[in-house]
This record gives structure tokens, sequence and C-alpha cells, in this order.
């Protein structure tokens, strides 16, 4: 085994690993903080496999700007700090059981399918800012713009959404308190 | 290395990503699966990328382009998850039950107003 094997292995092991804790902790700030460690890990596995530009995106993107909206969302909603028991512990052996359903097959199915590919990597162009842009900016010019209109269309979506809040609590429907008759039917269930 | 490496971990984290939406309570966990079934995905398309040897670049490209895409849906959410927030007071997707199908139309009165 050579050293970008072991590195890689050694990036695959950690990446799974805090994956598995994002799913599985019962803090809600450190799923978040461990969703850092997996992308993290992503980033590098990325390094690995000569993508250099996409690497540094997803560090900058994900780890820079996702995992800050995220815990922005956990902050505003008041998500409580320390343990809690009732995150996730409902359906844990159904889910369980379809999500392991999907691993062994789409596992099965990779692994019989690309079972005799050699990934020579000694061989392949590193996909540095020059080679990637160079890439998006003459061949795949038109997805890119179409990507921009789509980037438009979700701000101008958040905008409207938080304009209807505004609308919303200007007429006594929405506060930081839920309405009372929903919370009733809700204890009642 | 085998090819066969990176598709086996992508399947691996994409299997986790959806055990974390389906046991999941609170939105913003759900959404955390979400992106590491988005994660899975861009491992897989650079690993064919770099076996495919592509003068194109496609692989690379099209993980940037599902990585802008993933930003747009997480800057969506979270919008909706506020909203939901401020008209319910909780964000557990549980209890968030005024689409659902229902049986008896009048079951309806009770808990959405």
């Amino acid at each position: 085994m050579s050293w970008v094997e072991a590195i890689f292995v050694l990036l695959s092991l950690v990446a799974l690993g805090s994956a598995l804790l994002v799913v599985t902790t019962s803090h809600l700030v450190h799923a978040a903080l461990w969703l850092v460690v997996t992308l993290g890990s992503v980033a590098g596995i990325f390094l690995v496999l000569a993508a250099e530009f996409v690497a540094w995106v997803q560090v900058l993107i994900y780890v820079g700007a996702v995992v800050v909206l995220l815990l922005f969302a956990l902050m505003l909603t008041r998500a409580p700090m320390g343990r809690q028991t009732d995150l996730s512990v409902r359906r844990a052996l159904p889910s369980a059981l379809v999500a392991g359903l999907v691993g062994v097959l789409l596992a099965v199915t990779v692994v019989a399918g690309f079972r005799d590919v050699r990934l020579d990597l000694d061989h392949t162009v590193v996909g540095s800012a020059e080679t990637t842009g160079t890439a998006v900016f003459t061949v795949w010019v038109l997805p890119f713009e179409v990507l921009s209109v789509l980037l438009l269309a979700a701000l101008v979506g958040a905008i409207a959404l938080s304009r209807l809040r505004a609308e919303l609590s200007g007429a006594d429907v929405a506060g930081t308190t839920p309405p009372p008759d929903n919370s009733a039917a809700r204890r009642d269930r | 290395m085998p090819l066969w490496w990176p598709l086996l971990v992508a399947s691996l984290l994409f299997a986790i990503g959806v055990y974390g939406v389906l046991s999941r309570r609170n939105a913003v966990l759900v959404l955390m699966g979400v992106e590491l079934m988005l994660n899975a995905v861009n491992i897989n398309f650079v690993a064919f990328d770099a076996q495919l040897r592509d003068v194109l670049h496609g692989g690379q490209t099209f993980a940037l382009f599902t990585i802008v895409i993933a930003a747009a849906e997480v800057g969506l959410a979270l919008a909706i998850v506020l909203l939901v927030f401020r008209t319910h007071g909780h964000i557990e997707v549980d209890e968030l039950r005024e689409l659902a199908d229902r049986d008896d139309p009048t079951e309806l009165s009770g808990a959405a107003s």
C-alpha cells in the first residue's frame, strides 16, 4: 500500500466515523461540529483524487458558509444546549434498516461493477484553478450561466420568504409564541 | 488504488446520510443528512473524473455545480426553517402535519388555524 492509498484510507475512516457521529449524537451543536470534520475529510479525499480546486471550494463553501448557516439556524431556532434524548429515538430501527439496505445495495453494485478498474493517480492531470477555470469558462459556460440564474432565483426566494414572515407577523398570525390552539392540538397527539 | 475504494466510501456516506434524514426529528439535523448525501455524490464525480482522465473535466465541474446547488438549497432551507419556527414555535418535522393526507378532512380543523 503506497502512502497515497494510506492517506486515502485514513481520510475515509475519519469521514465515515464523524458522519456516523453527525447522525447519532444527542447534542445539536456537536452534530454541526462533527459535520465540519466530515466535510474537511471529504475535502482531503478530493485532494488525494487530484481535484485541487474542488477541494478548496469545498473548504470555502461547505466548511466556511454552509456550516455557519446551519449553526445560525440552530441558534435562531433556540436550540437547547446539552444532551437531548428525544432527538432521533423514535424511528431508529426502521431508519437503520432502510439506510443499511441502501448502503448494501449501492456498495455491492459499485464493487461488482468496477472491481477490476484501477485508478492511476500518477498520470492524472491535477484539477488546479487554471485547468478547472478553463474548463468551466470554455466548455461548461452555458450550464454555468444557468447556475447563476438558479442562484439568483434562490436568493429571490429566500427574500420572498422573509418578506412573508414580516407580513404575517404584522397580521398577528406569526410571532415568537405559537398559536395556543395549535400547541393544544399538539399536546393531544 | 482500486476505483471501488472511493465508490465504496461514497456509498457508505450516502447510506449514513439516508439514516440521518430518516431518523432525525429536528429539521436542521435533517438538512445535515442531506449535505452528507450530496458530498457522497461529489466523491463519485471526482473519482470518475480521475479514472477517465476527462480532458473536459466534466466530473470536477459537475462537483462544483453540486456544491453551488447545495449552498442555494441551504439558504432557502434556512429561510423555510425560520418561517416554520416563527409560525409553530418548533422545527420538529414529526409535528408538521398540516400538509399530510388524511382520511377524515374534519380532523384538520383543530390542528391548522
